[in-house]
Order: C-alpha cells, then sequence, then structure tokens
C-alpha cells in the first residue's frame, strides 16, 4: 500500500476545511442580489431585506457595486437578479439577451452638491446644465467618479447635454474612479462640486462644508429597476428565488416597504407608484 | 484631532455593547485570515526547507520568484482569482465565489510567498551548520525537512506570523472574491472600506483600532508561545 505522504494529508486537511467553512454558512436558502452601491450605503436594502426574509425564508446575498460592474457580474453569471440605475446601460444588458423582465421598484433624484461657499454660483438654479456650465466656465473643483457607475453615466450623458466635452476640461476636474462615498469625500476634502444621488447623500456622514446646492430638475430623475436573468444563457442562476424577490419588491408590501424607509427624517425613496415631477 | 478621539471611545463602545454584528465581523475575520496563514504555513513551510536543501536545476529562480511574489498586488490576485471562481470561469462550477473559502483562497495565496520566504532563509542557515551531520546519520533529505523545521520552530512561528500580518489587513483581494456581502462575507477591513465610503470616518476608524488590538493579542499570544517552547 502507498505511504500517505505529508504533503497529500495536508491537501486533504486543507480541503476539508474550506469545504467545511463554505458548507457551514449554506443553512437557509439564498441568492446573490448585484445591486447599486445607493441602495446598499443608503441603508435601504438592510431596512426592508429582513422583512423580505421574514415573509419568504429566502435570504438575500448583497454585493454592491457600481451600476456598470454590477451589470458584468450579472453577464459572467455571478449574480441572481440586479438592482441598478442606469437606465441606457440596462437596455444594453437586456438588448443583449442577459435580462428580461425589467421592472421599476423605486426613484428619487440626483443633486450636485459642492461647497457652501459656492464658487460657480449655481445655488437656487434648477437648470442643472446652466450649473455644469457656470462650474466649467469658473473652474470651480469638480469631483467626478469616472467608474462606469449609474451615477457618472448621467453625469457624462449631462456635459455632453451641456455642450461641453469633458475630455478638455482642465485640471478642476477630478476623475478619482471611485464609489460614490469616495467621491464625497474627495469633495468634502477638496471643497469640489460633485453629483450624487439622494440617498447616499442623505446617509453620507463626512459632509464638512458641502451642501445641496442644486436640485429639481426632471433630468435628475433617478430610477431603480430590478431585472433578472435571461436563463437560457444563464441556466446556472436561482431564478425561482431571485423572482420572488423581484416580485416582492414590485408588490404592495414591498413598495410600502420602500416608501416607508426614512433616513434622518426624510425618505430617500419613492415607490415606483408616487407620480415623479 | 477630535476624529481620534471619538473613534477611541466608540471602539470601546462597540466592544462592549456587545453588538452580534461586529462580533460576527470580528469572528470571520478571524476564521478567514487565520486559516489563510495556517494552510500558507502547512504549505509554505516544507516548501522553504525543501528549497534549502533540495539542489536542482532552477531552484535559483524559484527563490527570485517566492521573493518577487512578496509584492504582489493583492487586488490582482484578487481579480485573477474573481475570473477562475466566476460561474464563466474554469473553476465556476464549484460555486465557491462570494464565500468565505473563496477569501481563504486568495488569502493563502498572498501568504505562501511570505511564509515560505522566511522559512527558506532560515531554513538555509540550518543546513549549512547541520546538513552534513543529519547527512551522516543516514537521513535522506525528505526525513531532513521536518527535522530541520523543528529545529526552526521560532522561525517557523515568525513566518506564520508575517502570514497572519498579510491576511488580517488584507482587503483588495476578499473584496472581489468575497463581496463584501452583510452577515456572509464581511471582514473587518471590508467593513472598514464600507463605512469609510459612508463617510462614517470615526466608526471606520474604531473599527480599525478593534483590528488593531486584535492583532497585537494575536502576536502576543504567539510570542509567549514561542518564550514557552523555549524553555
Amino acid at each position: 500500500m502507498k505511504k500517505y505522504t505529508p504533503i497529500s494529508l495536508a491537501f486533504a486537511a486543507v480541503f476539508a476545511l474550506l469545504m467545511g467553512i463554505s458548507g457551514s454558512y449554506a443553512q437557509q436558502p439564498y441568492f446573490v442580489l448585484a445591486s447599486t452601491t445607493s441602495v446598499e450605503n443608503s441603508g435601504l436594502l438592510a431596512h426592508i431585506l429582513p422583512l423580505f426574509t421574514g415573509e419568504s425564508g429566502v435570504s438575500v446575498r448583497v454585493v454592491a457595486l457600481g451600476t456598470g460592474q454590477a451589470l458584468d457580474t450579472a453577464r459572467r453569471g455571478d449574480a441572481d437578479l440586479v438592482l441598478v440605475h442606469d437606465p441606457e446601460a440596462e437596455a444594453k444588458f437586456i438588448s443583449e439577451g442577459h435580462g428580461i423582465n425589467r421592472r421599476e421598484v423605486a426613484w428619487n433624484d440626483f443633486v450636485v452638491v459642492g461647497p457652501a461657499a459656492d464658487p460657480a454660483k449655481i445655488k437656487g438654479n434648477r437648470d442643472v446644465l446652466a450649473g455644469l456650465r457656470a462650474i466649467w466656465s469658473t473652474n470651480a473643483l469638480f469631483v467626478s467618479r469616472g467608474d462606469l457607475s449609474g451615477t457618472d453615466a448621467l453625469e457624462k450623458r449631462l456635459w455632453k447635454a451641456a455642450d461641453l466635452d469633458i475630455g478638455k476640461a482642465g485640471p478642476w476636474y477630478k476623475d478619482i474612479g471611485g464609489s460614490m462615498g469616495a467621491a464625497l469625500n474627495a469633495a468634502a476634502a477638496l471643497d469640489a462640486y460633485t453629483l450624487t444621488d439622494r440617498g447616499t447623500w442623505l446617509s453620507f456622514g463626512n459632509r464638512q462644508n458641502i451642501v445641496i446646492l442644486l436640485e429639481g430638475d426632471v433630468r435628475l430623475i433617478n430610477r431603480y429597476d430590478v431585472i433578472e436573468l435571461n436563463p437560457r444563457l444563464h441556466p446556472q442562476i436561482k431564478r425561482d428565488l431571485a423572482k420572488k424577490f423581484a416580485d416582492w419588491l414590485v408588490s404592495p408590501k414591498g413598495q410600502s416597504a420602500i416608501g416607508n424607509y426614512e433616513l434622518t427624517g426624510q425618505r430617500p425613496f419613492h415607490p415606483e407608484s408616487d407620480p415623479k415631477p | 484631532m477630535n476624529d481620534f478621539g471619538t473613534a477611541v471611545t466608540l471602539a470601546f463602545a462597540m466592544i462592549a455593547r456587545g453588538d452580534a454584528a461586529l462580533y460576527g465581523i470580528i469572528g470571520l475575520s478571524l476564521e478567514v485570515s487565520i486559516s489563510a496563514a495556517v494552510i500558507a504555513g502547512i504549505i509554505g513551510s516544507p516548501a522553504g526547507a525543501a528549497l534549502a536543501i533540495y539542489r536542482f536545476r532552477g531552484r535559483g529562480a524559484i527563490v527570485l520568484l517566492v521573493n518577487a511574489m512578496l509584492g504582489l498586488p493583492p487586488v490582482v490576485v484578487g481579480l485573477a482569482a474573481y475570473l477562475l471562481l466566476s460561474r464563466s470561469g474554469p473553476l465556476g462550477p464549484l460555486g465557491l465565489l462570494y464565500t468565505p473559502a473563496a477569501m481563504i483562497i486568495v488569502q493563502t495565496v498572498l501568504a505562501i510567498p511570505i511564509v515560505t520566504a522566511i522559512v527558506h532563509r532560515a531554513a538555509a542557515e540550518f543546513w549549512a551548520r547541520y546538513g552534513e551531520g543529519f547527512q551522516m546519520a543516514g537521513a535522506t533529505r525528505l526525513e531532513i525537512i521536518p527535522q530541520l523545521l523543528m529545529l526552526g520552530r521560532a522561525q517557523v512561528l515568525t513566518a506564520l506570523l508575517a502570514g497572519l500580518g498579510r491576511t488580517i489587513s488584507e482587503v483588495g483581494a476578499i473584496i472581489i472574491v468575497g463581496g463584501n456581502i452583510a452577515g456572509a462575507t464581511r471582514t473587518m477591513t471590508t467593513a472598514i472600506a464600507l463605512q469609510t465610503s459612508m463617510g462614517n470616518l470615526p466608526v471606520a476608524l474604531a473599527l480599525g483600532l478593534v483590528l488593531i488590538t486584535i492583532s497585537l493579542v494575536l502576536n502576543g499570544v504567539a510570542f509567549l508561545i514561542a518564550e514557552k517552547s523555549k524553555s
């Protein structure tokens, strides 16, 4: 009989350890939701998920990423459901055949925040394009996410709509390549302007001199959609569990859970049925 | 400096409150980083000793490679592991992505070069000093490996602690393959990254202080064990 070498025993031990550890986490049925960061960072998911899990016995494992990365993760088959907020990227995802059954679950808005001193004088303005032109012409510092997130995609579309070529912006335009939180931390540290979704802004704890300066433009509407994955391209996904949650989100129970979520006395997310301005 | 004072107070409050989520995060951090360091020890220690005593072509290149891998960027290891473990990757069917097992795998990869390099250096010295004696006693090189590791057990412990230092403080790799999922794959370091991005800087700093304290305790315990084993 072949003698067991220490190395083969070690590998067996390692394998047993890994299997034991991965097994010990799989008590409850679960699926993976790739979501945009704002619904996680704002505390919305922490508020509504226990309600869903309590009713259904299904736990939701949230991987919070920028919308671009969340959709990519789903394209690779690593998520069972996506909850994102970039209509153009979503349309592409669906036309590629990855996503089906897109449903709007909530909406809120984006706001332009910046230093209270407001060097570009955009405060009180409702026209976001005029605001961006003022920032451009005064060379006031502006922080961009630069990460293909939903917010980043909207920001790029807005500059374009304002007829400004951001490729030609000067050093006042800081492309930080990071999350919404990283962009807000940078804006706070630099006294710079940035575009943020309201949910992340309300939950953000390091504002320093940064305040909301421009809001209320219809171009700043921010809609959150849930998209199921196409089982033909992704046969391995947990389709039933994911669909259960997607259905719950748009059901009266899910919608009222979203609408009732309060953060510092405000309701950062409107249910889908609330009329938009 | 006020932020630092707030963070210290907060750190004590969090520990005293016995917050279940916090203890879960601490528990997972320890489980992942200690498992990775131990596995790296199991693989890296004999590998380091073997590199010291076997003479073969390409040995120098391997030693060079191991030393170069000390500087492996965690985010690259995480990305490579993500591509392998992804559903559309070659190891996708194992279903390990976004599990603690995936986090242990990437951290093991990061810790192996550290353990191997440190053990190799120590083993090379012991081999130079005692190698002939071992061989005259008729031991084969394979039998000498455990004896060298026994002789250099203090250095093996140092190597394990250095490996643990890398794993417990690491965030770039585990956030990619773990996904920072609340209640499943959130560790101390990924929680710090999350709190920072939420602008809760004092909370992030307080978690950092807790992490440093845990690291101090682990190293203290290891030091005591090493002292004891000498006497």
